[in-house]
């Protein structure tokens, strides 16, 4: 049964993949939905009858699907096998049930291709899904690993899907490279994790790392910890390795929402969460998991204020926000960090999708200073978009906020209170980025039409300053250049019906996903916590997690804390509203009086010209003067060709001695037998 | 031992009784059906197949049966599904060679037949005799298959060598096996392995062990007793080139086993040491001169040379694992040799002879599915992950450190990055080279089938080897047990 979730998408690949290139779009389109939807069915089944199954004794809430013994090596035993648990069945709801939405959404965003590049396209977004719930149900980390590299794979390929555009397939391959520096760091860390325990199995790893007491020191477990959490950064782009994400966003829009906002990236998320026993014996390394999660939100949060390609602002969102997720597991709060991962699954997907929507209706324009005024022309997108936009600021009543406040509220809880003040400022920050993205794209004016604007409609002073520095994020300008505003403006029509039904149902989805955890201080009674409970059971017995929940005394606190992060959340937006909206000459005289802030926020803090510089271009210069020339050209190939020489030589003394005459074969024979019995003569 | 065979022997006979009567009724067959019918060939593959349903009730069986002249276990049975499985692959790559080469097959598929029974003797064989008859049976069928394209002297040549060649050491062979029997009175080798036992060892004994050794080094075609090989190959019709190097060298194999696992345990230090100096100048000898052939049937037949150096290693390492793990590796050997060469005779036309590297460049232009399954064959037989020569490889070196022969995995390792050379050299051809002026490959269905199963055989086995390792394994266990009699 569990084998059909990832199967059925897979064998929609093998379909695509194999036949696509002959069949029309709506067939090839029609078998990857319905492999999806076929995959959520399924999953939908499995996860109802997990919850019918008793919560007690822990590890009862569990169901198992052995697949086959795949590696029997000595002492080493893999099995490929499935397990559903309350983690597990979050994640493949998420990934079916975004997925198939996803899946129809594209049917429509892609109808633009021929018909081969369509099944192409399908074929590598069901691949993607298979893999990705191969990655979630995988009982061990083996398993897991196929399903780790299997999503990159996928990544690279979709994010590399307009291979002929340099851009894109530069973009691919460094999210791909990047992406090995993670998976080092985390097959390092199997190899370790079976060192230590002699298992890859969770269960029993978890089972083992329970008996011992959590590390006071530098140990083991935390160095097996931290390796993990390096192949998590590199997934789900925390710092430093976050660098990918924003460039990935080359793929096509769904292919951000999909992949690289709701599901794939939130892996390392995951996988945090599936061995929050393990993480739990490591304070060390979570303290650096929560540093690292509160930071990357932040400063993530600050480079999203000025970009102006809207799905770059997206991306950055979504590093904050991972951020967030980062953040709660590194305090302890799983349950919290996968509301969150679940939650930001919905408004994610539907702020990319309706971006999607924008780019579609405006033929491929992608820079928010050549929009403006949508609202009208895009009612759907319009309103959904402002749903998604108020989700993800924290207004109270909506998916975001009791997610995010639930983090922050247990990060102040454990203590962490700079994290915490880290976390409110994020907040603010969300609010602001994203109503700025609101306000531009779809009130005012369009830009041609500003009175301030010069002939052109396109070269205004701000742009004309702003495009030397924003050339890494200007390929919203390659992409539109051949268009001018009068074509584009012909173009402009609302979402069809398949993207509209996506972004309908994940907007309904984006205002109540939250419920499920509704905290106990609003009179709720935190349903997710106690589904997830059997997850993380064990992983409680870290002594400054949360443990305030239960006690009464904390509710007044946590209400107090969640007013502090609805009066940001409104703060935010009104201070969008007055720079983005009302004033925006505000906003540009603010930008004007600190230039260097402002071009540091642009070039995002000049990381990748940090890598170039310390990594990419030393490794170019050792490897062009020094292994190439030197070590590769004399050293290697020298003793390479020597002995291929004399081997050569020797194999060219054989082929003579094979005169072809019987005689001479059969005195080879006879001195073969000589020669042994010689030896033994003598 | 008093003769008389009892009549349930016969039951325990089965396949290789249901093998001669298919084979009698393809040689009748053949006279009545009209010339240059395709039903022949495919009588001869429902004979096969027919023989391997009738293995179907042995699937668990271990007895000795008419008088300890055969073994009836699972060691027997996995080889004589390698016969059967390779026979199949090469009647079927054959129908379109035939028809090129313009023969009309006449006893060709007869003498196919002939040879498997051979093999398949050779496998269950527990008597120096029995072994020997089988041996003879198939090395006859051979010598007249190599000749078969009778207008082409090259095929006359290599025939004539191979019996000339083939006698030779099967008379140094009989010699060995004459003063086996004249040592311990018994030509049943669990009798032998008895007597020997408790006897100190004897000059004449070793004698016997380095003769029999020989002989049979030549069926597998190690170095130095490989003369014959590349020149047989390049002369042999291509299908019989495959089943020579596949069929008859897999069934020298398990003779050889029978012979000195059951038979000669007492003298194990000595063909321990004999096979390994063997296996070591055979990879290496193999592996060399194949680096600069330009004929891929050549190259191929050096290839096979170097495989029988690391099916060797199997023999030295004795133990379950090491037996095990030269049974996966030939079953596995079977698959991606039989499959180069299906993809050889897809190359042969009426004009061309296909069989030069130059024939093969550009390959993945004109025909994309033929030069990837070359390519996954060349990957396999270099043992790259993740197809099933990999998995071999790594069985049988791991096999032969357990049995504390590292040295021996070593050169077999070295070896192996050598031969990855001619190997890839080919891939070079297929996909790199520019020009494509060589002939378009032609399939019929019959080709299409054996390349699918060798390229299916060859991805599965080495992404899931677990069920053949199981196999393996039990098999390999049944050897040198010595099975109860039959009831």
């Amino acid at each position: 049964m569990l084998l059909l979730i990832p199967l059925l998408p897979f064998l929609g690949f093998l379909a695509n993949a194999g036949f696509g290139r002959r069949v029309a779009k709506s067939v090839s389109g029609g078998v990857a939905c319905l492999a999806m939807l076929a995959s959520f069915a399924v999953s939908a089944v499995s996860v109802w009858r997990l919850t019918a199954l008793p919560a007690l004794p822990p590890g009862a809430r569990v169901v198992d699907q052995h697949v086959f013994d795949w590696i029997s090596s000595g002492e080493f035993h893999a099995s490929f096998s499935l397990r559903l648990d309350p983690l597990s069945a979050v994640m493949i709801l998420v990934v079916t049930g975004i997925g198939s939405l996803i899946h129809i959404y594209s049917t429509a965003y892609m109808h633009g291709e021929r018909d081969a590049e369509y099944a192409r396209y399908f074929s590598y977004l069901n691949l993607f899904a298979s893999f990705m719930l191969v990655l979630v149900l995988g009982s061990n980390f083996l398993v897991m690993f196929v399903g780790w590299e299997g999503v990159g794979l996928c990544s690279y390929l979709l994010i590399g899907f307009w291979y002929v555009k340099r851009s894109a397939s530069d973009a691919g391959k460094k999210a791909f490279i990047v992406n090995r520096v993670g998976d080092f760091g985390f097959i390092l860390g199997v190899l370790l994790v079976y060192g230590r325990f002699g298992t890859v199995d969770f269960q029993a790893v978890a089972r083992a790392a329970s008996q011992v007491a959590p590390e006071t020191a530098f140990g083991t477990l935390s160095v097996m910890t931290l390796l993990l959490f390096v192949g998590a950064t590199g997934k789900s782009a925390q710092i430093p390795l976050h660098v990918w994400l924003p460039d990935a966003m080359e793929g096509p829009t769904p292919v951000s929402a999909l992949i690289h906002a709701a599901t794939m990236v939130t892996a390392g998320v995951y996988m945090i969460g599936r061995n929050a026993v393990l993480f739990s014996h490591a304070p060390e390394t979570l303290s650096l998991v929560a540093g690292v999660g509160a930071v990357t939100a932040f400063l993530a949060g600050t480079v999203g204020l000025v970009q102006n390609d809207i799905k770059r602002v997206l991306a950055y969102s979504t590093v904050s926000q991972l951020g967030f997720m980062f953040l709660a597991m590194g305090v302890g709060a799983y349950a919290a960090g996968i509301l969150h991962l679940y939650t930001h699954a919905f408004f994610k997907a539907l702020l990319f999708l309706g971006s999607g929507a924008v780019i579609h209706a405006l033929a491929g324009e992608q820079d928010l200073r050549r929009m403006g005024g949508l609202r009208k022309e895009l009612p759907v997108t319009y309103w959904t978009f402002v749903i998604g936009a108020v989700a993800i600021a924290g207004v109270p009543g909506l998916a975001g906020f009791f997610s995010k406040d639930e983090i922050l509220y247990r990060t102040y809880a454990g203590g962490h209170t700079f994290l915490w003040a880290l976390g409110l400022a994020t907040s603010l920050l969300t609010a602001i980025y994203m109503f700025r993205l609101v306000f531009l794209a779809f009130h005012g004016e369009r830009a041609q039409a500003e009175p301030d604007s010069r002939a052109s409609g396109l070269r205004s002073p701000e742009l004309a300053t702003s495009d030397g520095v924003a050339r890494q994020s200007g390929e919203a300008a390659e992409a539109a250049s051949p268009e001018s505003p009068a074509t584009v403006h012909r173009h402009v029509h609302d979402a069809p019906p398949a993207m509209a039904l996506a972004l309908i149902v994940l907007a309904f989805g984006s205002v109540v996903a939250g419920y499920a955890g509704l905290p106990h201080a609003l009179g709720g009674s935190n349903p997710w916590e106690r589904f997830l409970a059997p997850s993380f059971e064990e992983a409680q017995l870290q002594p400054d997690a949360g443990t305030g929940e239960a006690a009464g005394g904390s509710e007044r606190g946590e209400l107090a804390l969640m007013a502090v992060s609805s009066v940001v959340a409104f703060t935010g937006i009104a201070v969008a509203a007055v720079c983005f909206l009302k004033r925006r000459d505000l906003a540009r005289a603010v930008a004007e009086r600190f230039p260097g802030v402002r071009a540091m926020l642009l070039n995002k803090y000049y990381v990748d010209e940090i890598y170039d510089a310390a990594i990419v271009q030393p490794i170019r210069l050792v490897s062009e003067h020094g292994l190439w020339r030197v070590v590769d050209a004399r050293g290697i190939d020298g003793a390479v060709n020597g002995v291929g020489d004399s081997v050569w030589g020797s194999s060219a003394i054989l082929r003579r001695a094979q005169t072809g005459s019987v005689r001479a074969y059969a005195a080879s024979f006879f001195l073969g037998v000589v020669l042994i019995v010689g030896y033994y003569l003598w | 031992m008093p003769a008389g065979i009892n009549a349930i022997d016969f039951y325990y006979l089965l396949p290789e009784i249901v093998l001669t009567a298919g084979a009698l009724a393809v040689l009748v067959a053949d006279v009545l059906l009209p010339r240059g019918s395709r039903a022949l060939a495919w009588i001869t593959v429902a004979v096969l197949g027919a023989t391997l349903a009738s293995l179907l009730p042995f699937a668990d069986t271990d007895v000795e049966v008419a008088n300890g002249l055969i073994a009836v276990d699972r060691f027997a049975l996995f080889f004589k599904v390698v016969f059967l499985v390779s026979a199949i692959m090469t009647v079927l790559m054959s129908v379109r060679y035939l028809e090129i080469e313009e023969v009309s097959p006449g006893e060709y598929f007869f003498l196919v037949l002939c040879a498997t029974l051979g093999m398949m003797i050779m496998a269950g064989g527990i008597d120096l005799i029995t072994s020997f008859i089988g041996l003879e049976t198939m090395a006859v069928s051979f010598y007249i298959l190599t000749g078969f394209i009778k207008p082409n002297q090259r095929s006359n040549e290599a025939a004539v060598k191979y019996f000339l060649l083939g006698a030779f050491s099967l008379g140094i062979l009989l010699y060995g096996m004459s003063l086996l029997y004249g040592l311990s009175g018994s030509t049943n080798l669990h009798v032998m392995a008895s007597v020997f036992a408790g006897q100190a060892r004897d000059p004449l004994l070793v004698l016997a062990v380095i003769l029999v050794v020989s002989g049979m080094a030549f069926k597998i075609a190690a170095v130095p007793f490989h003369m014959w090989a590349p020149d047989v190959y390049e002369g042999a019709p291509t299908p019989i080139t495959a089943f020579l190097s596949v069929g008859s060298k897999a069934a020298a194999f398990a003779m050889i086993l029978r012979i000195f696992v059951e038979g000669l345990p007492s003298m194990t230090s000595d063909w321990q040491l004999l096979f390994e100096a063997l296996a070591i100048v055979t990879m290496t000898v193999g592996n060399v001169a194949a680096l600069t052939q330009s004929n891929l049937k050549r190259m191929l037949a050096y290839s096979s040379i170097a495989h029988a150096g690391y099916l060797l290693i199997g023999v030295v390492a004795g133990t379950p694992l090491g037996v095990s793990a030269m049974l996966i590796y030939l079953l596995i050997y079977t698959f991606m040799q039989l499959g180069a060469f299906t993809v050889i005779v897809m190359m042969r036309r009426a004009d061309v002879v296909g069989d030069e590297l130059k024939d093969f460049s550009g390959l993945h232009v004109r025909h994309p599915v033929a030069a990837f399954a070359m390519l996954l064959f060349m990957l396999s037989l270099g043992g790259i992950p993740p197809t099933a020569g990999f998995m071999g490889k790594f069985w049988l070196f791991r096999a032969a450190i357990e049995s504390g022969y590292v040295g021996l995995a070593v050169v077999g390792v070295l070896n192996s990055a050598v031969s990855l050379y001619y190997y890839l050299r080919l891939v070079v051809f297929m996909y790199l080279k520019k020009e494509t002026t060589g002939s378009e490959p032609t399939a019929s269905p019959a080709l299409a089938l054996t390349l699918a199963v060798a390229v299916a055989a060859t991805l599965v086995l080495g992404v899931y080897p677990r069920v053949l390792f199981e196999v393996a394994e039990k098999s390999a266990q049944t050897l040198g047990l010595g099975g109860a009699a039959a009831p």
